[in-house]
Order: C-alpha cells, then sequence, then structure tokens
C-alpha cells in the first residue's frame, strides 16, 4: 500500500485551521451529547450552512467531530442522569447508573472514555486499511451496481432504524418523491413544480435537513415535558485503577471489533452495536449476575463498539458513496454542496478529503480523551444547562443560518415547512431518518436506474444478470421480505436465564 | 480471545432484549398516552392520499417505456409502492402505539410556529433584530418558563451576541435595522 497520500493526510489534518476545526467539532460534538434535547444528527443539519463558507476538508472535519464527540458526550448523561444522550448509550446506563449509584460515577466515565479511545482508534484503523481496498473494489461498479446498492441503503436504514418498518420505507419512499421535485435532468421536463420557479430547481438539501432533523426536533421538545433534570451523581475520581482496568481490557478489545464490523453495515451502527457488546460480555461472563449492577464491563463493552461503528460507518460513505445513516446522510450532503461526489473516486481524486477526514479521526479521539478525563468536571457542569434556554437560541441559529445560504426568506419558509411536517412525523409514528437519506440518494438512484435501463436496451432483467448487481438486489429482497420470513421460521426462544429475573424485578421496585 | 460473532447481533439475548425495552418505556412515561387507532388510520390515509396524487401526477408526465423512460415513470413507481404499503399499514397499523395524543401543551408548539412564521414574515421588512428579540423572548418566558428577568437578560444577550458574530465578524448580509 501506498502510505504517501496517508502521510500527506496528516499534513492536511495538522494545518492549524484544520486542528481547529476538528476541535471545535469535537466540542460541540461532546457538549451536544452532554446537552438534553439536540443530538448529533440535528446539530450537524443546523451548521450545515456554516460549512458552505469553509473550505471542504476543514468542513467535513468538524462535522465528523461532530458526530464522534456526540459518541463520547452522550456517555456522561447516561452515568450520572441515567438519561442517555444517544440512543447507543442506552445499555451504558444499566451498569453505568449502577456504578454511579455506587459512588463509582468516575470510573465508569473514565472506562467509557478509555474504551471509547481504543474502540475509536482501532475501528480509524481498520478504516485506514479496508477503506482504499473497498473503493478499489467498487471502481467497476456502473449505473445497475449503483442503483441497486442505493436501494439497500435506503431500505437498510428504514429497516433497521427505530420505530415501525412500514412507516419508515413510506417515509423513505417519501423522500424519494421529494427528490424528483424540478426539472427532470433527462428529459428537461418539469416534475412537480406547479409553476413555480422556486421549486423548478429542485428543492435544496440544506432546508430539508434543518427542518426535518433540526426545527422538527426543537418543536417536539418544546411540547415534551419539561422533564424533571436531577442533579447529578458525584464524579469522584475519573482515573479508573488497574484492577478495573484488567476487568475491562477484554470487553474493549472485543467491543472494538464487534463495533467495526457492525458499523460498517449500513443501518446497523452504533445501536446495534453496542447492544451486541453489552450482550456478548453478559454471556461470556463467568458471573452474569453482576452485569446490571455495576460491572466495569458493561460500560466498556457498548461505550467502545459504539465508538467504533461511529468511525467504520465512515466506510460505506467514503468508498461506496452509500452513506450508513441518517448522519451519514448529512454529511454526505455536506460534501454534495460542497461539489464533492463520495464514491469509489473519492480517494484519488479528492486524496486531501479521503485521507484528511479519516486521520483528523485520530486527533479529535485524542482531543476527546483529554476532554473526557482531564477535562470532564466541565462538561458535568454544563449538565445544568436548562434546556429551555437552548431552545430559542437554537431556533435562531437555525432560521437565520437558513437565510445566509441563498439570502432567500423562501428558504427560512421551506425549513419552517419541513420542521412542522418533521413534527407531525414524529407525532404519527414516522421517523424523519430515513426521510433524508432517501432524499439525499434518490436522484444518483434515479438517474443510475435510468442509465441502467438505457445500457440493457430497457431490459430490466440486466440488474439480476450482473453478478454485484444482481446480488445486492437478492439481499434487498431478503431485507424487505425478512418479518415475512421470520413468521414463518418456527421461533426458538431461549431459555430465560434465573439471574435475569431477579434482577429486573428489583431494578423496579 | 475468541472472534466474537457477528450474528451475535442478531439474537443479542433475549434478557437484554426485554431490559432494553423495559429501560425504553420507563423513559418514554414522560411521553404523553398514544393517540389510538384513529391516528393511525388518520396517518396511513394521509400517506395514501400522498401515493395517490402523486401517482396521478406522475401519470401526466409520461412514463414513456422501458427502453425510453419518460419524466414519469421514476416518480410512478415510488408512488405506487407508497400506495401499497400505506394500504397494507391502514389495515395491519390498527394496535400501534407509536403515535401520541396532542395535549395541551401541544399548544405551545403553536405558539412557537407563530413566532418562526413571524419571524420570516418580519425579517424582510424591518430586519432581524426586533424578531430575533421578540421570538427568543417568548420562548423564554412562556413556552420555557423562565423568569421575567432572566428572559429580558438572556433575550437581549443573544441578539447582541448574534449581531456580533453574525453581522461583524462574519459580515453575513442579514437584512438589519441597524
Amino acid at each position: 500500500m501506498d502510505i504517501s497520500p496517508i502521510l500527506n493526510g496528516f499534513g492536511v489534518v495538522l494545518e492549524p485551521t484544520n486542528l481547529l476545526y476538528c476541535l471545535v467539532g469535537v466540542i460541540i460534538g461532546m457538549l451536544i451529547g452532554v446537552l438534553p434535547g439536540l443530538g448529533p444528527g440535528a446539530t450537524i443539519a443546523i451548521l450545515l450552512p456554516i460549512t458552505y463558507g469553509i473550505d471542504p476538508v476543514s468542513a467535513i472535519i468538524m462535522l465528523a467531530g461532530i458526530f464522534y464527540g456526540a459518541q463520547y458526550g452522550g456517555t456522561i448523561t447516561s452515568v450520572l442522569l441515567r438519561l442517555p444522550g444517544e440512543a447507543s448509550s442506552v445499555v451504558t446506563v444499566f451498569d453505568g447508573f449502577a456504578l454511579a449509584r455506587q459512588g463509582r460515577a468516575g470510573t465508569a466515565l473514565g472506562i467509557a472514555a478509555i474504551g471509547s479511545f481504543v474502540g475509536g482508534t482501532v475501528s480509524i484503523i481498520g478504516l485506514t486499511v479496508l477503506a482504499p481496498v473497498v473503493a478499489g473494489f467498487a471502481l467497476d461498479f456502473g449505473p445497475p451496481e449503483y442503483a441497486a446498492l442505493g436501494i439497500l441503503g435506503v431500505l437498510l436504514v428504514s429497516a433497521i432504524g427505530n420505530g415501525n418498518r412500514l412507516k419508515a420505507v413510506i417515509a423513505a419512499c417519501v423522500g424519494l418523491l421529494i427528490a424528483t421535485v424540478g426539472r427532470d435532468t433527462f428529459t428537461g421536463a418539469e416534475r412537480f413544480t406547479f409553476g413555480s420557479l422556486n421549486l423548478a430547481e429542485g428543492i435544496d438539501f440544506i432546508p430539508i435537513a434543518m427542518g426535518l432533523f433540526g426545527l422538527s426536533e426543537i418543536l417536539y421538545n418544546i411540547e415534551e415535558r419539561h422533564n424533571q433534570v436531577h442533579s447529578p451523581a458525584k464524579v469522584g475520581n475519573v482515573w479508573p485503577s488497574r484492577k478495573d482496568l484488567g476487568q475491562a481490557k477484554g470487553a474493549i478489545g472485543r467491543g472494538s471489533l464487534i463495533g467495526f464490523l457492525l458499523g460498517v453495515l449500513p443501518g446497523g451502527g452504533a445501536v446495534l452495536s453496542s447492544l451486541a457488546a453489552y450482550a456478548v460480555e453478559k454471556r461470556r461472563a463467568k458471573q452474569p449476575e453482576r452485569f446490571g449492577r455495576g460491572a466495569v464491563e458493561g460500560v466498556a463493552a457498548p461505550e467502545t463498539a459504539n465508538n467504533a461503528a461511529a468511525t467504520s460507518s465512515f466506510i460505506p460513505l467514503l468508498t461506496l458513496g452509500i452513506p450508513a445513516n441518517a448522519t451519514m446522510a448529512l454529511i454526505f450532503g455536506a460534501l454534495l454542496i460542497q461539489g464533492i461526489q463520495p464514491g469509489p473516486q473519492l480517494v484519488t481524486e479528492h486524496p486531501d478529503v479521503f485521507w484528511g477526514v479519516i486521520n483528523s479521526m485520530y486527533i479529535g479521539n485524542i482531543l476527546l480523551l483529554i476532554m473526557s478525563i482531564p477535562m470532564v468536571g466541565v462538561f458535568v457542569r454544563i449538565l445544568r444547562v436548562r434546556p429551555a434556554i437552548l431552545a430559542p437560541i437554537t431556533v435562531l441559529i437555525t432560521l437565520l443560518g437558513a437565510y445566509t445560504v441563498r439570502n432567500q426568506v423562501y428558504d427560512i419558509f421551506l425549513v419552517i415547512g419541513f420542521g412542522v411536517l418533521g413534527y407531525l412525523m414524529k407525532k404519527f409514528g414516522f421517523e424523519p431518518g430515513p426521510l433524508v437519506l432517501a432524499f439525499v440518494l434518490g436522484s444518483m438512484i434515479e438517474s443510475s436506474a435510468r442509465q441502467s435501463l438505457l445500457i440493457f436496451g430497457g431490459d430490466p432483467t440486466g440488474f439480476l444478470t450482473r453478478p454485484i448487481s444482481g446480488t445486492v438486489l437478492a439481499v434487498v429482497v431478503i431485507v424487505a421480505a425478512w418479518p415475512l420470513i421470520r413468521k414463518a421460521l418456527p421461533r426458538k426462544k431461549p431459555a430465560a436465564v434465573p439471574g435475569d429475573s431477579d434482577r429486573v424485578e428489583e431494578k423496579t421496585p | 480471545m475468541s472472534q466474537p460473532d457477528p450474528t451475535a447481533s442478531g439474537v443479542a439475548d433475549a434478557g437484554l432484549q426485554e431490559e432494553v425495552e423495559r429501560l425504553q418505556a420507563e423513559m418514554e412515561e414522560a411521553r404523553p398516552p398514544h393517540a389510538g387507532p384513529i391516528s393511525q388510520a388518520a396517518a396511513a390515509l394521509v400517506a395514501l392520499v400522498v401515493g395517490v396524487l402523486a401517482a396521478i401526477g406522475s401519470y401526466a408526465l409520461g412514463l414513456g417505456r422501458l427502453t425510453q423512460p419518460g419524466p414519469g415513470l421514476w416518480p410512478f413507481a415510488i408512488s405506487v409502492v407508497i400506495v401499497v404499503l400505506s394500504l397494507v399499514l391502514l389495515v395491519t397499523g390498527r394496535k400501534l402505539e407509536d403515535t401520541e395524543r396532542f395535549s395541551k401543551s401541544s399548544l405551545l408548539t403553536a405558539v412557537a410556529l407563530v413566532t418562526l412564521v413571524a419571524l420570516a414574515a418580519l425579517l424582510p421588512v424591518i430586519g432581524f433584530e426586533i424578531p430575533s428579540l421578540l421570538l427568543t423572548f417568548v420562548w423564554l418566558r412562556w413556552l420555557g418558563k423562565e423568569s421575567w428577568r432572566s428572559s429580558i437578560v438572556i433575550s437581549i444577550g443573544a441578539v447582541a451576541a448574534f449581531y456580533v458574530i453574525f453581522v461583524l465578524l462574519l459580515q453575513i448580509p442579514l437584512p438589519r435595522l441597524i
């Protein structure tokens, strides 16, 4: 492997501006991980207009930093408040909060930070080695393969995300539909524009993302319940003892691998891998009954895995141009805004972006480790900021930011419109994530599918006879039919572990 | 160390699944009660209507043939999928519990929406300062239930900070009074 582009990538990262954006990104990530309300997706969406004006490499470095930084921050609320900041930190709550109640919150945070660092770093090394290989393999993909991969990506994200999958797929289809608004690139016909000049240009990605991810979340949180904020548990010494480290060592190792592997799968990502890592540790443990009562491994495994997964979920984006989850869809959109098409050519055409982003993660993880161990007190204090104060400020950033993209009030109204749509979707059990992801991929899927039809001379069976697109489409069918298949299969119910039920009872007094 | 089996995720043990669900349910206690079968039917119907309208619209655009796909072919295919899936949802989704009832606090969201639209409408007319100030104040005082004092202080401070950052430092051409 030629390593000079990798070294050049370090050169890119170590430029002071890029270092600064990396630092800003991970700090924002930590903050929003800690603060209730906005997740990394919403934050990245809201900050999209800012990336408009800055250099592509810096922009993506910052957005990536927000994404993996939030994984570190989410741990803090899980352990101290029993409120997982991110879905991927849900399982951390079991043992993390138990440890906090025993006065060992510091240990939990310290182990989580070290696990996150190791998981993240292992995953970046994997990314460094694997990404160019995958990209090389994908270089001879033609339109049929892209069409098939795009459909698979949309379907997987809808199927594996939270919520009802029928609703998720419907939302995704609406996203594909919205992507067709505007002038058709093949025939020049205007589609669904209703004579509006604004619509003829198509609907821009930024207002959709800002509305559906950013504003909708804020609108939803207003009505929600000014939740009682508990005062956080006291954080003692964050440096874990040698004994704790010894206990967590295996969990961190296995968590890294599980996270890396599952993160690569579209739709899998952080949530699934944290569950899997926890389950594996509990299975392997000599005394599984310790889990849920403050087992150090129970914090180490999921936190390691979710970070590893967050990092490896960049692989499909950077090598195939297929975002693995909704947040990756935002980064995909941000790259497109900058005029960079993510895909197999990225590593050769824009090595500075490719290696700059990957290598920035090494630095970002080191920064995060510093922020999560010696400086954790600062972030714990931020837990006391009331969400009511943040909401109007975020709203202002969103609306004024939307305006600045093209200096048009029309864009603000679009953001408000999509914000309301997202709010209503949430109220009726539809996730906005699949819609945004499908919107981002929509025009790619459509144009690849149409090009393929031209290549095949109008014969759609051509998709099936090409080995790669055929395989991918077979997977599409399996994923789509999975709920039916599972119903058909006889259910095998694992025997309940006796220790399990006692503990559950104990937890719900 | 044995190689972890990635398929472990698929069968993540039942006890764990239960625990996760229990925890999620506990966290969602603060959510308003679910809204019942009528809202499910309404959601499916809205999706159905969207699908039908889009199908009609794309049919009108011209489907073309597979050798020569027209502009309407792709949206038509998607619309058909939407129609089929929303019909399935209409039939099978009655017992889902993932919708949320609109409650008194939904009025807060309505108020918030009014302030957003007001800001967008007033921005080109009188600049961003006054609308922003009003928005932050309303959000703090009535939506966030902050005290009068902190609402006033924070909203003025926030708008001033915005002015400094957006206008003076970043020199973004926002419409403004001053």
